[in-house]
């Protein structure tokens, strides 16, 4: 097991940024270390170690099943893990839960703004139970709303919008408290190509803004490649490859030795479609996942 | 090559990036200290119910038919029969109170099944990952259903008056009609909470809800005296919260003679037993 996550892209170009990499590496956003979650069974998330580093970009990717939705959900002490398996900014999940959520700007995979409230009140409400005093909530709500271009549809219900304007709605609920950290699981699930890059420019826009870290899963490599600084594949509770997606789409050309460099989908495909697999394949698990909660009883 | 921090350059692209004065974005908000974190997430949770209220009063008068009904045809009827003996009151004036606090309690219930709503909705998980403690949390929907119910129980109140029931203008009074109906609604909305947190899905919160719902309302003093009643459903009613509320409610709003201290000593204790269940229970809707 290696614990510089550095080692795993195995590539020569992580040598030439091994300086870059030994400035960053004074501050991580999130470190999961030995992190294992199990719901009976099934062995969702296994012994996974994953960096973050402050400010950057990172792109939690991987098949159906694999395990990003379980992991994010340790990391936001939604789920509960034993002492020293996950840290933020320093402070452990497990002893310092409200520390560690106070730091933590969280959207969850499916659309969950609350359509009874109007685009305002539910950013309000966040604001609430983050405390910003009275004097200037209304200020850093509306600051949050034109920050995801929503002021005009504000004073509409939730129920009214459309998923690419509630996807931007929770972006607003989660910047109205100034996370460090920015967790996004499949923020572009379910969107229109237009809307997906809407999500992603203003995404991008925050960040630039306000120097927050931002965690975020996705299945669209497209996407990982343009807007991740770096990027690790998950594949059965594990990451798998991890680094830049150029470093990755280069080191795949040399194992294969081709000349014209590859997709960040082939490096996907050669991970999860290689032998580590008996490949329960993604329609099942995806049905699965996303009827869950319907399903999952006692 | 050690000074090329990333956090350096942001400061400055900050103005072109959003425009305006992001100074607030960039500063987290100062944590509320110890004690004071309860009452604010309380009335944040109470604040959202008030909005959702406003924006759809389709609930608040469809439910307010059935006690509509209730009072118009059971209460008219009895009132007449002179079946039950409710010590020198017209019948219609003595369930009143009965319906008052049904209507309440029916909202409460169904709160667990809205909570379970909110957690396959992805709203519950949300809420968790704020700086809310879990029992805050669950004090806060409580007090919202409190407050839901209270807002059902002044509908229901106003329309018992309109039917002709000599209920109690003293504002006094009505401020601990208030405080037992929101005490009451804590505890069935904690109850309710407490199965959802057991049962996990809603089609058997359903279920559950519509068994414990009319055991509560009949195994109470909401429509007829408990001296009435044969001697296993006496026991019922004791350990029954909803007596213990329309006991209050009667001596309030009509003045007949009841036992408030008790009352109110028991429904403080089941609300917050109650709300010590259902907060426990919460991680399991959680995961
Ligand atoms: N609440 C749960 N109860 C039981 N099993 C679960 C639960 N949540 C996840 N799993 C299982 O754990 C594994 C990992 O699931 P997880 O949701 O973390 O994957 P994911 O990478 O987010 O997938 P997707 O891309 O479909 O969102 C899957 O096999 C899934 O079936
Ligand atoms: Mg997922």
């Amino acid at each position: 097991m290696t614990t510089d996550p550095a080692d795993m892209s195995a590539t020569p170009a992580a040598a030439a940024t091994a300086t870059a990499e030994a400035a960053a590496a004074h501050a991580e956003a999130v470190s999961c270390t030995g992190l294992t979650y199990a719901f009976g069974e099934t062995k969702a998330v296994d012994d996974l170690d994953l960096g973050v580093r402050e400010g950057e970009v990172f792109g939690l990717l991987g098949p159906n099943g694999a395990g990003k939705t379980t992991a994010i959900r340790c990391i936001t002490t939604l789920l509960p893990v034993p002492a020293g398996m996950v840290r933020v900014f320093g402070h452990d999940a497990a002893k310092e839960r409200m520390g560690v959520r106070r730091m933590l700007g969280y959207v969850p995979q499916q659309l969950s703004a609350d359509g009874g409230l109007t685009g305002r009140e539910n950013v309000a409400l966040f604001a609430r139970v983050f405390d910003v005093p009275r004097r200037e909530r209304a200020a850093r709500v509306d600051l949050a709303l034109s920050a995801v271009d929503l002021s005009d549809a504000a004073g509409r219900l939730a129920s009214t919008y459309s998923g690419g304007m509630i996807r931007r709605l929770e972006l607003a609920q989660a910047l109205v408290s100034a996370p460090r950290l920015l967790i996004l699981d499949e923020p572009t699930i379910g969107l229109d190509p237009i809307a997906r890059t809407g999500v992603w420019e203003h995404i991008n826009a925050v960040r630039e803004a306000t120097g927050m870290t931002v965690l975020v899963t996705t299945h669209y490599m497209d996407e990982a490649d343009q807007y991740c600084d770096r990027v690790g594949l998950m594949h059965r509770g594990r990451i798998r490859a991890l680094g830049t997606p150029e470093e990755l789409r280069q080191g795949l050309a040399e194992r294969k030795g081709t000349d014209t460099l590859p997709t960040l989908e082939d490096v996907f495909r050669d991970i999860a479609g290689s032998g580590l697999d008996d490949n329960t394949g993604g329609g099942f698990r995806e049905v699965r996942s996303t009827r869950r909660t319907a399903r999952r009883v006692g | 090559m050690k000074s090329e921090a990333p956090a350096a350059p942001h400061a400055a692209s900050a103005d072109r990036a959003l425009g305006k004065d992001t100074a607030l974005l960039l500063t987290p908000p100062v944590p509320r200290a110890g004690w004071r974190l309860l009452p604010a997430r309380v009335l944040a949770m109470c604040t959202v119910e008030l909005q959702k209220l406003r924006h759809d009063r389709t609930e608040l008068y469809t439910r307010a038919v059935q006690p509509a009904l209730w009072l118009l045809i059971f209460g008219q009827t009895f009132t007449r029969i002179r079946a039950i003996p409710t010590g020198g009151i017209p019948y219609i004036d003595y369930m009143a109170p009965g319906i008052i606090a049904q209507s309440a309690m029916f909202i409460a219930i169904f709160y667990g099944i809205q909570i379970i709503w909110e957690r396959d909705a992805g709203i519950l998980n949300k809420l968790l990952v704020t700086p809310t403690p879990r029992s805050a949390l669950i004090t806060g929907k409580a007090f919202a259903a409190g407050v839901k119910s209270l807002v059902q129980a002044i509908v229901v109140i106003v329309i018992a008056a309109l039917l002709g029931v000599a209920l109690t203008w003293n504002p006094l009074k009505l401020l601990g009609v208030a405080l037992a109906v929101i005490l009451a609604s804590v505890f069935f909305s904690c109850l309710s909470m407490t199965i959802a947190g057991i049962v996990l899905s809603r089609d058997r919160l359903m279920g559950f809800g519509q068994a414990i719902t009319m055991p509560l309302f009949f195994g109470s003093n909401a429509l007829y005296p408990v001296s009435v009643m044969p001697g296993w459903l006496q026991a019922v009613s004791k350990v029954n919260p909803l007596s213990y509320q329309v006991d209050a409610l009667r001596g309030l709003l009509l003045g007949t003679p009841s036992h408030l201290g008790a009352d109110f000593g028991v429904l403080a204790i089941a609300a917050a037993l109650g709300i010590t269940a259902a907060s426990s229970l919460l991680g399991r809707l959680a995961r």
